[in-house]
């Protein structure tokens, strides 16, 4: 049994969502009242007539909350509903309740607000430039930049521009609250972090945690757009319920999702990139500007990301990175699969291709020479260890082909004056572990029931990447016994506490490590137990099969009678697990640390054709070689990086996320925003997994591989400047992301930029700041 | 796609005020919802048919996929993948809905176990939509090539590259979004199940018994045929006729797959009519030397059709970009070009083939019909010379002025399949000796409306069709369109996208004539090459 816990089910429309369970019958619909304009002051708010239309119940305001009207995560800056300022447009400013979804948006209309609009940011260089910014910028350097110029043949600058992305999740924000005895409230959210809603709730109701229980079943996908940002709607509805005593259900439609809540951040970046001749890069350095939007979030841990991964998959001795997060009036943008990392890597690859271009040699040529080395330090101090980057480096060359493909490309391009293709090369490496390393913690809550049958409840929330499926081959072979015995039961305040988010591609890391603990204990029992019976050293005994084995050697002693036994014997069968990973610290001050349990090594080949006359393109081959560690269900880890690649394709591609002047978002529909679709994904997809790599962190040697193949996405915006430049040598490049067919036509249609291409700094000029 | 005029229509089965009778699953039901409701809204209300998903209501993600099959006389029954948030419950009267419960058989199914084996679900939320689309795709594959209104693997397109095999997956598939797989583990469930197709089913590919048999449907499957004939019998005596149909403010509604999209909220009880399915209104029929299209031919229907696709017989690759197959099944042609929007593609393609309306109005006692140049439609943006009352019951086209031309159509949006076009552009020409007999261009996306490039067209015929010439065409166009920024692209952009879309008619329609390179340049500021 190797496939997707939950996937037969799934299929056959099984598989219950927040607003699937049959609803109790007094149950309020909520919508939400949104501030219509980006940024402004709220002067007061009408909600009488509202209040007067049929089937209303309530319609609540911040004066409504009885506890502290605030859900930032990290810094306080975000209220739950509007009081003075409007902060961005769809931030939710009031509450209605009422019998039916109909009544609930009938009576939306009818809420009017009294504002004064005032003036919105919505480009970050100009938030940085008024002082608007979240905290204080983060600076990390190694080596001494401004000395290593000098010993450089060539130093160029240039900046990106880099688009956000919007989750589209197909299962919009929703969440279900509950009465239950002694106005205690449960709450089923579709939540990446059941604690965090938990403790959101419990601060704007002004009541202890263990009064609110948060519930989650699973997630019709989260992707990073549910870690933080289900928790204002999971606190709507426990408002709600508080307030009337009846159940509340609120499920955002798919426009107000798109419009109203948070996405990848946009990002502007500025670098300055120095290399020798030979093609070994010296220094680099970086400027990040991100979008955070208009309150805290997640951003600055996205942000510390960024720092981290600023220097990609590559080993360069002299480095200085400022970041920095800049408020503007959009909404508050947060967690996406990657983190902040692929906005730092997408600046790496790109000024090592001014750079490469610079001393005239090919951008694979100096990306392979450039490649982290085992025992090469990251710019935060840590050492790389157990590096494979120039091993799937390699293994893709040959393995692809790459030589032949690009003489073969070459050819082409020769022949064909309209069609042209391209090829990149994209190596990926990441860094797994949260970088707050106090949410690299994790519980889990193993049951042995005396039928031999087995509950497991851990903090990990299953959203689709197979965690539960991962949890319970954990378990089952710690156990020894079938997977078909297991129930992994949903993610639940009540019985795992104070859990991190289901994020950063470590949830089996640490879920897993939890479970096996916990499992391995009871494990440990059992056979200590039998041990007793036998008159053996409990070494000697092993569980395979469900049956208890001696030196190897099968026993008459199954499973189900060694638990039995053992439960006689009064021998706990439950067990608590809990898993912190070790070795992590890292220093903010010095910039120096060990921040993560290891990296995630890969390198995709993405190949594309694109039409000179028309700008269009076609995305017509990926091929990879990814580091897996050794791989608990090879059928989920390969579906995690086709996924996660779809997404990197989509966000440097066609995923155009934009808002206008006024802060308003203009692609608030999949009518308008379009993501990757069956004819868009390449049919030519191969991934191949890096073989006898295990790792001793992750449960059985497996690797984290949620985020890392999304990063794969970014080889197709270099794959289209090659192709795009085989029409226009001439042509002036932009590292803009994504590359529209609007972009790549303006490409094609632009003049040759009158500065040279890449922007040549005369190196004895580099000294100073860019 | 919608008729915006108010209009009645006499209907063989119209939804009578006791309500929409019809098959789901395997019962016969009554709906008593307000007319308008969404299929979607009516089973989400129902705790025990919420396995269909809502991914966004406006048919762009699939989640929502169904079933709907109808009786036809010589085949039995004919299930097609529809969006159930953009179809109103009145349009089951007298039809069979099938949703993901319904494909139910205790156990999977093999289109079930073969997405369960490729790890093709992931968070499970789009997989029932998927399930049932691939359901309705074996059901389709197995009756076999396309026959003249025949299973409808007539708008078969096959991109570059793909077996017949994967073009009916990616077809399939074409109207769903998967934000957790990348697609390739669905595409090879897909192949999979085609592969897997139960045999014998000889010249009965409609047999449901073996359909039921071999394990792929459930029981109620086998009496479906039956069952509908008589739920037929038994409304066409109830069916209430429609006497006063000027009467009514109402909105008439072919299709609804914009209407809905843009105010699917308000719908709901507002009186909306939805158009009558009389066999001349939902059939294509040659008529002299006239090709007419009835208001409730469907894209899909178009792409079927024998007699369309001798006229155009490129129109499956043109509706392979245009919308998923779910959306095609629903969106009407009469329906596209009513709703006026200045990019639609069907609008813009049965401009270039200079297609006429057929427009009725009932007054002082009689139905009085009009014969209107589409071009002459269009007055404004979203504003038709209709007079009140007045409604489409029929397209036509000149049979023999497309069947002796070339027809192309061009279009790009930011994705390229099932987008809306930033530009599009149609041409239709017909060459003789090097000359230009005849020409009628049309572009959308650069004007209030969608605009047929008349002036243009007739300042070229009796030219020699050179690079003089097409250099002509561009800049006389330039000089018509006025296209301006938005979410789709900036003007300037919607400028060049024009240009070049006009160009890739004649590379690709002349290959012989024009020599791509030349044709590659920018052009200058000011329109201009």
């Amino acid at each position: 049994m190797k496939d997707h816990l939950d996937a037969e089910r799934h299929t056959r429309g099984q598989t219950r969502y927040v607003d699937d369970d049959p609803p109790p019958s007094n149950m309020l619909h909520g919508v939400v009242v949104p501030s219509p304009v980006a940024h402004g002051r709220l002067i007061a708010v009408d909600t009488s007539r509202a209040k007067a239309s049929p089937g209303v119940v309530a319609v609540l305001l911040a004066e409504h909350i009885p506890g502290e009207n605030q859900i930032g995560p990290v810094i306080q800056d975000e209220p739950l509903l509007a009081e003075e300022e409007l902060h961005f447009q769809g931030q939710p400013v009031a509450l209605v309740l009422a019998s039916t979804p109909e009544q609930a948006r009938a009576a939306q209309g009818l809420v009017t607000l009294d504002f004064e609009e005032l003036e919105p940011i919505v480009d970050p260089k100009v938030a940085f430039e008024r002082g608007s910014l979240i905290a204080e910028p983060q600076r990390l350097s190694r080596g001494n930049v401004d000395e290593a110029w000098a010993d450089c043949d060539e130093v160029v600058e240039g900046s990106c521009e880099i688009g956000g992305q919007e989750h589209v999740y197909l299962e919009t924000q929703r969440a279900r609250a509950y009465a239950e005895e002694g106005g205690v409230l449960r709450v089923c959210s579709s939540t990446q972090s059941p604690y965090a809603a938990q403790k959101a709730i419990s601060k704007v109701l002004g009541r202890p945690f263990h009064e609110i229980e948060v519930d989650v079943r699973r997630l019709g996908g989260g992707f990073g757009g549910k870690e933080d940002q289900a928790t204002a709607w999971a606190c709507l509805a426990a408002l709600g319920t508080q307030h009337t005593g009846r159940a509340v259900q609120l499920v955002l439609r798919r426009d107000e999702d798109m419009r109203w809540t948070g996405k990848r951040h946009p990002y502007r970046c500025e670098y300055r990139i120095g290399i020798r001749k030979d093609g070994k890069i010296l220094a680099f350095d970086v400027r990040h500007y991100q979008n955070s939007g208009a309150a805290t979030d997640l951003s600055l841990a996205v942000l510390g990301r960024t720092v981290f991964h600023s220097t990609a998959s590559y080993g360069i001795p002299n480095v200085r990175i400022f970041a920095v997060c800049c408020r503007t009036h959009l909404p508050p943008m947060t967690a996406f699969r990657g983190f902040g990392g692929p906005q730092g890597m997408f600046v790496m690859e790109s000024a090592l291709t001014d750079a490469a271009e610079a001393v005239g040699l090919s951008r694979e040529r100096v990306q392979e020479i450039n490649l982290l080395a085992e025992g090469d330090r990251f710019p935060y101090g840590q050492v790389a260890e157990a590096c494979h980057a120039r091993r799937c480096w390699q293994q893709a060359m040959e393995r692809f082909d790459v030589p032949r493909r690009r003489s073969e490309i070459d050819a082409w391009n020769r022949r064909n004056p309209r069609h042209k293709k391209g090829l990149a090369m994209m190596p990926v490496c990441f860094g797994i572990s949260f970088t707050a390393t106090f949410m690299n913690q994790a519980s889990s809550l193993v049951h042995v029931y005396t039928d031999g049958s087995v509950s497991v409840s851990t903090g990990g929330v299953e959203m689709g990447q197979g965690l539960n499926t991962n949890i319970a081959t954990v378990v089952s072979r710690a156990l020894g016994i079938a997977r078909s015995r297991l129930r992994v039961e949903s993610t639940n305040t009540r019985r795992i506490a104070n859990m991190s988010a289901s994020a950063a591609s470590a949830t089996t890391l640490l879920n897993g490590n939890a479970a096996l603990r916990a499992a391995t204990s009871i494990r440990d029992r059992l056979l200590a137990e039998e041990a007793k019976r036998l008159e053996v050293d409990p070494d000697r005994l092993t569980l395979e099969d469900e049956i208890v084995h001696l030196d190897g050697r099968p026993t008459a002693k199954d499973w189900q009678s060694l638990v039995r036994d053992a439960y006689l014997a009064r021998v706990s069968l439950s067990d608590h697990g809990f898993y912190a990973t070790p070795k992590l610290y890292f220093d903010a001050e010095k910039g120096e640390g060990h921040p993560f349990a290891y990296h995630v090594y890969g390198t995709a080949v993405i190949e594309v054709s694109v039409d000179a006359l028309l700008g269009t393109y076609d995305i017509e081959a990926v091929r990879i070689v990814h580091d897996l560690g050794r791989s608990l269900n090879p059928l989920v880890d390969l579906g995690q990086v086709e996924g996660g690649l779809a997404q990197g394709l989509g966000w440097m591609t066609l995923e155009d996320m934009r808002f206008d002047d006024q802060g308003r978002m203009l692609s608030g529909a999949l009518a308008t925003y379009k993501v990757p679709d069956v004819f868009f994904m390449p049919r030519d997809l191969e991934v191949e997994f890096l073989e006898g790599v295990p790792t001793e962190h992750g449960p059985f040697g497996s690797k984290a591989v949620g985020e890392p193949p999304l990063m794969y996405g970014i080889g197709a915006h270099f794959a289209l400047r090659d192709a795009l430049l085989a029409a226009r040598p001439d042509g002036d490049w932009r590292y803009e992301s994504p590359v529209t067919p609007e972009k790549a036509l303006a490409f094609l249609c632009r003049p040759p930029s009158t500065e040279a291409s890449p922007q040549l700094v005369p190196v004895e000029d580099a000294t100073a700041q860019p | 796609m919608t008729n915006h005029r108010d209009l009645g229509t006499q209907s063989a089965i119209a939804p009578t005020q006791s309500g929409t009778r019809f098959l789901l699953n395997g019962r016969l039901v009554t709906a008593l919802e307000p007319s308008g409701t969404l299929v979607l809204d009516f089973l989400r209300r129902r705790p025990d048919l919420v396995g269909t998903k809502e991914g966004c209501k406006e048919g762009d993600c699939g989640a929502c996929v169904v079933l709907v099959g109808e009786l036809h006389s010589d085949e039995g029954v004919r299930y097609r993948p529809v969006t159930s948030c953009l179809m109103p419950v009145d349009e089951l009267h007298g039809k069979h809905l099938v949703t993901i419960e319904g494909l139910d058989l205790g156990q999977p199914s093999p289109v079930q176990e073969k997405i369960v084996e490729h790890g093709a679900s992931q968070c499970g939320f789009c997989t029932p939509g998927i399930v049932v689309s691939l359901t309705s795709m074996a059901l389709e594959a197995a009756s076999g090539p396309a026959s003249p209104g025949g299973n409808g693997a007539g708008s078969l397109y096959k991109t570059p590259g793909a077996s017949r095999s994967m073009a009916q997956v990616e077809r399939a598939l074409s109207g769903h979004l998967c934000r957790c797989t990348g697609y390739r583990s669905l595409r090879q469930a897909g192949l999979e199940v085609l592969e897997a197709l139960p045999s014998g089913l000889g010249d009965d590919p409609q047999s449901m018994d073996l359909w039921v048999k071999r394990g792929w449907l459930p029981a109620f499957f086998s009496t479906a045929a039956g069952r509908l004939a008589s739920l037929r019998a038994e409304l066409e005596t109830a069916s209430e006729a429609d006497t006063d149909p000027a009467g009514e403010t109402s909105r008439i509604l072919a299709g609804g797959t914009d209407l809905y999209v843009q105010r699917g909220d308000q719908l709901p009880g507002t009186g909306l009519r939805v158009l009558g399915r009389e066999p001349a209104l939902r059939s294509l029929r040659l008529v002299g030397d006239r090709l007419e299209i009835g208001a409730q031919v469907t894209f899909e229907q178009l792409a079927e059709s024998a007699e369309f696709r001798r006229l155009v017989p490129d129109v499956a690759r043109f509706l392979h970009g245009i919308a998923s197959l779910q959306v095609r099944h629903r969106a009407t042609v009469a329906g596209n070009l009513i709703n006026a929007s200045p990019i639609g593609d069907v609008t813009v393609l049965m401009l270039a083939l200079g297609a006429e309306l057929r427009c009725r109005r009932f007054s002082d006692g009689a139905d009085r019909e009009r014969l209107l140049p589409l071009h002459k439609l269009y007055r404004g943006y979203k504003d038709l010379d209709l007079a009140p009352g007045e409604w489409v019951s029929h397209v036509l086209i000149d049979v023999s002025a497309t069947e002796s031309a070339t027809v192309d159509f061009q279009k790009v949006s930011k994705r390229k399949c099932l987008d809306i076009a930033t530009v599009n552009s149609a041409c239709r020409i017909r060459v003789r000796e090097g000359r230009i007999e005849a020409l009628d261009l049309a572009v959308g996306g650069v004007a209030p409306i969608p605009l047929y490039l008349g002036q243009v067209s007739e300042a070229a015929v009796g030219r020699e069709l050179d690079d003089a010439c097409l250099h002509g065409i561009l800049r006389a166009t330039q000089e018509t369109i006025s296209p301006i920024d938005d979410v789709r692209g900036s003007a300037d952009y919607k400028r060049a996208l024009c240009r070049r879309l006009q160009i890739a008619h004649f590379l690709e329609l002349f290959p012989d004539l024009f020599e791509p390179s030349s044709w590659l340049a920018p052009m200058a500021p000011g329109g201009n090459p």
